[in-house]
Formats: structure tokens, sequence, C-alpha cells
């Protein structure tokens, strides 16, 4: 039998750029309050979010996407014919086929890159990372774009109190290419499919057969997910410092997933991590962004002066599925 | 543990979880409209409780749980006998 030939690729992956984009439309809480019978104070109180951005029309998943990776690929002085691969973690991308991720790929100019969607959710940015990072590793591509991007205003019922006051917004994109030093560490991830109904959007045929002209909106049972993300994730992220071999006083930056403030309190107290780690606190003005809120709110860090080229930075994200995933990287 | 022994231990971790005086912590408060425990709270109050009684308290038995006094005679009957 003949032997296949195989290829090889970069001895290590890094994040070589982050970019974002952030909606026009400010949305404040006073705008949000009255479908919920709720109040500023509230909403802060129990998520730390005091305004979040919602997309326009002509700001579309794709023309988010691509504005956010133009800023990506500028970043990491990566030209767009040089990107191999194109993954898009959405949930909020509204057809069924074909994927957000070609139309982007194709927006940008590159030389047809392989490109499709990621179903995560909240995690999927995380997924797309680690893909990335095997790819380089593996030779399948010389330079990857991870996006996060979502339209959950689209998804989202005003008039739900559990969900109407956190969902927003967004998007965040990534370069991943090759690296003389380890940039991107293992990721620890899994899935819980007993919790599969926690955080879901209702079937189509169920809402043709209800005969109501409605979106798919999520539904979350918010205790249930508060307890199993602030207690059941600070265990994976202190596993993914774990496997990087990185302790709480060596990491510089920790980038949760923008879900809830409260959630990220919680987190930290759980690992214990010292007063020199900064914290990602995007969601206060962006909201839960879902799968978008880690990048966009690394691209925050950066351009705050919190997160500098080289630090490390705790990544976790976590969501419906409910799937997670979390990995440590160096700040580009 | 004597039933003082749940409650004072249980107001500690009120305390520590939601910043409420841990004398205000008797049995006939409820945790929602005396205390101002809000549901998140009361999520966090309920993990940290399993742990230092080592009872376990499912996400659906927390809404019973609208007392002091619900919770602590809750932790004694389900505490290992």
């Amino acid at each position: 039998m003949t032997a296949l030939r195989t290829e090889t690729g970069a001895a290590h992956a890094a994040i070589l750029g982050v970019g974002a984009y952030r909606p026009r439309r400010v949305v404040p809480n006073a705008e949000v309050v009255d479908a919920i019978d709720s109040s500023d104070e509230w909403i802060q109180q129990r998520s730390g979010i005091k305004t979040r951005r919602f997309a326009e029309d002509d700001e579309t998943v794709v023309s988010m996407s691509v504005d956010a990776s133009r800023d990506a690929l500028a970043a990491a002085g990566i030209d767009a014919r040089q990107i191999d691969c194109v993954i898009v973690a959405t949930v909020s991308h509204l057809l069924q086929t074909p994927s957000a991720a070609t139309a982007i790929a194709y927006e940008l100019g590159t030389d047809q890159a392989a490109a499709f969607d990621i179903s995560a959710a909240c995690a999927g940015f995380c997924h797309g990372v680690a893909l990335a990072n095997d790819m380089i590793r593996a030779g399948s591509a010389g330079y990857a774009l991870v996006i996060g991007v979502e339209r959950l205003s689209d998804i989202t019922d005003p008039t739900d109190r559990g969900t109407a006051f956190i969902f927003a917004d967004g998007a965040g994109a990534v370069v991943v290419g090759p690296s003389e030093t380890p940039g991107i560490g293992p990721v620890v991830w899994g899935s819980d499919g007993e919790h599969y109904d926690h955080i879901r959007t209702p079937d189509w045929r169920d809402i043709l057969a209800s005969g109501e002209k409605k979106m798919p909106c999520l539904s979350m049972k918010g205790n249930e997910v508060f307890r199993w993300a602030s207690y059941g994730m600070a265990k994976v992220a202190q596993q993914a410092l774990d496997r990087a071999g990185i302790t709480a006083d060596e990491l510089d930056c920790f980038v949760p997933h923008q879900a809830n403030n409260r959630i990220t309190d919680a987190m930290a107290r759980s690992l214990k991590l010292p007063d020199t780690v900064k914290i990602a606190r995007d969601i206060i003005d962006a909201g839960n962004t879902s799968a978008a809120s880690v990048p966009m709110a690394l691209q925050r860090m950066i351009d705050d002066g919190d997160a500098k080229s080289g630090d490390t930075a705790l990544l976790i994200a976590f969501g419906a599925g409910l799937a997670y995933a979390a990995q440590v990287v160096v700040v580009p | 543990m004597s039933t003082e022994e749940i409650r004072a231990a249980l107001a500690e971790i009120v305390n520590e979880v939601a910043g409420i005086p841990a004398e205000n912590v008797q049995l006939d408060k409820s945790f929602s409209d005396d205390l101002d425990v809000d549901s998140l709270s009361m999520v966090e109050v309920v993990v940290e409780a399993e742990e230092k009684f080592g009872v376990t308290i499912p996400d659906d038995e927390v809404k019973n749980l609208k007392t002091v006094g619900d919770a602590v005679s809750y932790i004694e009957r389900n505490r290992a006998a």
C-alpha cells in the first residue's frame, strides 16, 4: 500500500491581531426597563450592565464581522489574501444555510479561503481559537481568522425579564498564525447536554404551529445558568491555567465571556486571582454579546492599555448547550 | 449541630455573600422581602451552604426556601443522619 504524504505546520501558533466592531446605537437601561417593569438600578445590580449596543439595519452579521476582521488584519499586519481559513462563531446569523463565513471571506477579499460557521453559542469564540491553533500547527492553514459575531437583539424578546436587559450586538475577530514561541495554551473544553434546555431558542416548527409571526427568541433559566457558570466554570478556568503551566500569580489578564458581572466576580473569587490581574468588564457598556464578547473585551483591554503585548490572558467562554472552552493566550 | 448553630453558620454565609448583618438573619426573616437577598445572591448562599453543611440543595428546592427558618430546617432534615 502506498503511504500518503502528510504535512506539518508551524511549531507554535499565536493570536497576531485583535479587532472589534461596536454598533453605533447606544441603548441605555432606561430604554429597556419599561417593557420588563424594571429599573436601571435593578439591572445594574443583577448584571453590571449600564448600556449596550443594538445594531441598526445596515449593521449586519456579515458587515460587522468584516469591519472587526479588517481591524484584526491591520493589527496583525496580514493581508486578507494570506488567510486560509475563516471560522465564524455565532447564533444570530439567521440563515440555516449558507454560512455567514463564506460571505465574510468573500467580502474581505480572501483567496477563496476555507470558511464555515460553528455552533457553540457563547462558547463559540474559544472553540474557534482552539481549532485555529490546531490548524496552524497541523499545517491545514497558514493564517486563520476567528470571528465572534452576534445580533442578539434580533432574537431577544424585549418583554422577557430574564433576558431583555442582558443580550446585545457586536463583533470581534482575531488573526491566528505561526509563532516562534507558544502563544495559545492547551484548550480545556467540554459539554453538558443534560442541560440542553437551559439556554435555547424554540423549534421553528413549533412557532409555525402556533400561528404567531415571531422570531425564535432566546430563553434562559437564569438562576441555574448562574450557578453552573459561577461555580462550574471556575474549575474549567483553573484547569486551563494548570494545563498552560501558569499560576494565578503569573497571570496578567482574565477575559471571561461577558455573561454577567456577577458571574465574573464569582469566578475571580473562586480562582483567587490576585489584585494584579486585570479583569475584563466590557459588559458594563457592551451587554452580553454571546460569541462576540471575549474578542470584544480583549480588544477593549488592549486599547485601554490593560492588556499589553506579551501579557498572558486567560480566556473562558460558556453558554448554551451547555458548552464551554478555555485557554490561556499571549496578548499580541 | 443545633438549630441555633446552623442558623448562625448560615447567617455568616448570608453576611459574606450579601453583606447583610449576621444578627438580622433570624429564623422568621424572608430572604427576599426582609433581607433583600436577590435571586442570584440566593444561588450563592445555597452553593456555600451545600459546602458548609454537606447537603445537596437542588435548583427546584431553592424556591421553597423562602425564610431563613425554611433553609435551616431543610439543612437539618438533609444533613447526613
